[in-house]
């Protein structure tokens, strides 16, 4: 890649002061590791250090703490006072794990989860292979709306679908009163749970289906027009072409795409907090928020802790494959 | 046959991808009928992904008594300016103005500075324990924000950090650090060695070369990057909501959901005020929409 002659020359002149002892002994007597640059002796580490430092403050302490609280009973006291709560072993986990309420709370999350996944990538994936086929003005169209939705905050976005399911004057209760029979006025769409999970779905996907969309088709483009061409002459129908030729370009994308948004549509919580007015219901406790109402509703930090320790370890294995997914395409290099 | 050939023939004379900007490939008579019914479809996605952002800015201009109505037109008969009156007025808007500004200005450069040196060290130096950080900055992004908030609360109580501008620009700060490095590495692989090699060579230091060749190249990717933690860091609810328990430190998110109240809500002046916050990160989202994503991709090219 870079040119051999300028690879050659030797790294000493540049950093006096710095010797590279990695290098010495090897078989690349120079530093340099072929057309990817060299080691740079301590510069790297200089550069990188504050960087890494911030990190471990504020990534790694508090998960390092998150494990240490769920071993202990942290209680509203022990806010102001600095003493070590009691060590209490496993007893928030037990607790946490034998109360139904919980698991009530992780089903809830799964459902939710693969609903909102689902709908986000598969309709991703559609408006992705009909953007494609769409002539010039209506695929800019539809580009401009999907990045529109993509920038709004979380909090405008929530803000917009509350009022447009507000009980009184929303559109949505409006609209569905206009059908002959049909009475939604003053409904309360957050009386039945399902009812009040829909609306709060259709927040997150609307939210989330730019990324897919834009990111997936970003990949078709990448799908040699060729390969599609030869396939259709030999007589495969549009599902085998998109089965045997398009689907095999895109899936490593498509993998990443659909790995992120199990792990993001698993982690939802400000959608739903800032729904039901940072007050959250019991009812519409999914694990972020059951972790939150338990340490700052209910003071209990320790339990929130462990609620959020669990989710953590049931995303781990979610994570960890996303990475392989990364390093199998060259990115983690 | 010879359809074939014609075919194979015309994109080896011009060949585009599948879907060139100019739409070139469109217009081939075999494909012009089901584009009418594509087109049809993609109108529909136009109108349901445009739909929430239409009712609220329609909302945010629309006479307040028209608000509380149940005959709301799709074009209001008339417009005001009074629910944006109302949400300008209201508590507290001047003062959350204030911290929002002081703390994204001050994290986006705090970010930038500290982002710029770690992707520099990743993106030009094969140092010793440089995948682990790489793998470090992937798995970081994807924990559970939840996870971390309990003892970040805690700490920054600890450290009298409540209702104070650093607590909020530290967090804010290193939040964007794994993402902005990610961008930023993308850029910097992209700008070849051989350019500071050269300036080595005609006397820089290494630093030299950085300061003269690359931090004058990376303008767009640092503009694109910064605007990534602007945006962020301006929409951020949680941590504020939590930390800035003062109404004179509210930031501007926290202030829009303040509207809300136990006795309900005034919509007219709630969607004026989403305008309001939405209006600025939304420009700066368009403009760097497209170099995002290519700095996004830009790594997955060169090693």
């Amino acid at each position: 890649m870079s040119a051999p002659t300028l690879d050659r020359r030797p790294t000493a002149g540049e950093e006096p002061g710095a010797p590279e002892p990695a290098a010495t002994g090897s078989g690349n007597p120079l530093g340099w590791k072929r057309g990817t640059g060299h080691r740079g002796g301590k510069l790297p580490y200089l550069l990188v250090l504050p960087g890494m430092l911030a990190i471990a403050a504020v990534y790694f302490y508090p998960l390092y703490r998150t494990v240490v609280m769920s071993f202990q009973d942290y209680r509203r006291r022990h806010l102001w006072s600095g003493d070590t709560p009691d060590w209490v072993g496993f007893e928030q986990f037990t607790n946490v794990l034998s109360d139904a309420h919980f698991w009530g709370v992780a089903a809830k999350t799964v459902i939710f989860m693969v609903v909102c996944v689902t709908v986000t990538i598969g309709g991703g994936l559609l408006i992705a292979l009909m953007m494609q086929r769409m002539s010039l003005v209506v695929r800019l169209m539809v580009t401009a709306a999907l990045v529109t939705a993509w920038a709004m905050p979380i909090v405008v976005a929530t803000s917009i679908f509350r009022w447009l399911s507000d009980s009184e004057y929303g559109l949505i209760n409006i609209l569905l009163s206009k059908i002959p029979g049909v009475d939604f006025r003053g409904h309360n769409w957050f009386i039945e749970t399902w009812q009040g999970f829909s609306i709060v779905a259709l927040v997150v996907i609307w939210g989330a289906i730019p990324f897919v969309a834009v990111t997936l088709y970003a990949a078709l483009t990448q799908v040699p027009r060729e390969l599609e061409e030869a396939a259709r002459l030999d007589g495969a129908s549009a599902l085998q072409v998109f089965g045997n030729v398009v689907f095999p370009v895109i899936k490593p994308v498509f993998t990443l795409v659909t790995t992120l948004s199990v792990i993001w549509d698993f982690n939802v919580f400000l959608q739903i907090f800032l729904m039901r007015g940072n007050n959250v219901e019991p009812q519409y406790e999914l694990l972020g928020i059951y972790s939150y109402n338990l340490a700052f509703q209910s003071q209990s930090f320790s339990q929130g802790t462990a609620v959020a320790l669990i989710t953590v370890l049931l995303l781990a294995g979610v994570a960890v494959y996303y990475l392989r997914q990364m390093m199998k395409r060259g990115e983690v290099e | 046959m010879s359809n074939a050939i014609t075919t194979i023939f015309r994109r080896g004379a011009h060949s585009t991808p599948a879907s060139t900007p100019d739409g070139r490939q469109r217009l081939r008579a075999d494909r012009k009928r089901p584009t009418r019914w594509y087109n049809l479809a993609g109108l529909m996605v136009f109108v349901l992904m445009a739909f929430p952002v239409y009712w609220m800015l329609v909302s945010a201009f629309r006479p307040g008594r028209e608000i509380r109505s149940y005959d709301q037109t799709l074009w209001p008969s008339s417009f005001t300016l009074e629910g944006f009156q109302a949400a300008i007025g209201s508590n507290f808007f001047w003062t959350s103005v204030r911290t929002s500004l002081i703390v994204t200005s001050v994290t986006v450069a705090a970010a930038m500075v500290l982002a710029l040196l770690t992707a520099f060290a990743i993106g030009r130096f094969r140092f010793y324990g440089r995948r682990p950080l790489l793998i470090i900055l992937v798995l970081v992004q994807l924990l559970p924000p939840l996870s971390m908030l309990i003892p970040l609360y805690l700490q920054i109580n600890r450290m009298g950090g409540l209702n104070q501008y650093w607590s909020l620009i530290v967090v804010y700060t290193v939040s964007a650090l794994p993402f902005t490095v990610w961008m930023l590495r993308g850029f910097i692989i992209n700008i070849p060695r051989e350019l500071e090699e050269s300036a080595m060579v005609d006397g820089c230091t290494r630093m030299g070369a950085f300061w003269r060749v690359v931090f004058p190249l990376i303008g767009p990717g640092l503009a694109a990057t910064s605007v990534f933690a602007l945006v962020n860091t301006w929409n951020e609810y949680l941590l504020a909501y939590v930390i800035m328990q003062d109404n004179e430190r509210w930031t501007l998110p926290v202030w829009v959901m303040s509207m809300t109240t136990q006795r309900g809500t005034n919509f007219g002046s709630l969607m004026a005020a989403s305008v309001l916050i939405a209006l600025p990160v939304v420009i700066f989202f368009m403009i760097v929409q497209k170099k995002m994503a290519a700095g996004l991709t830009s790594g997955a090219v060169k090693g």
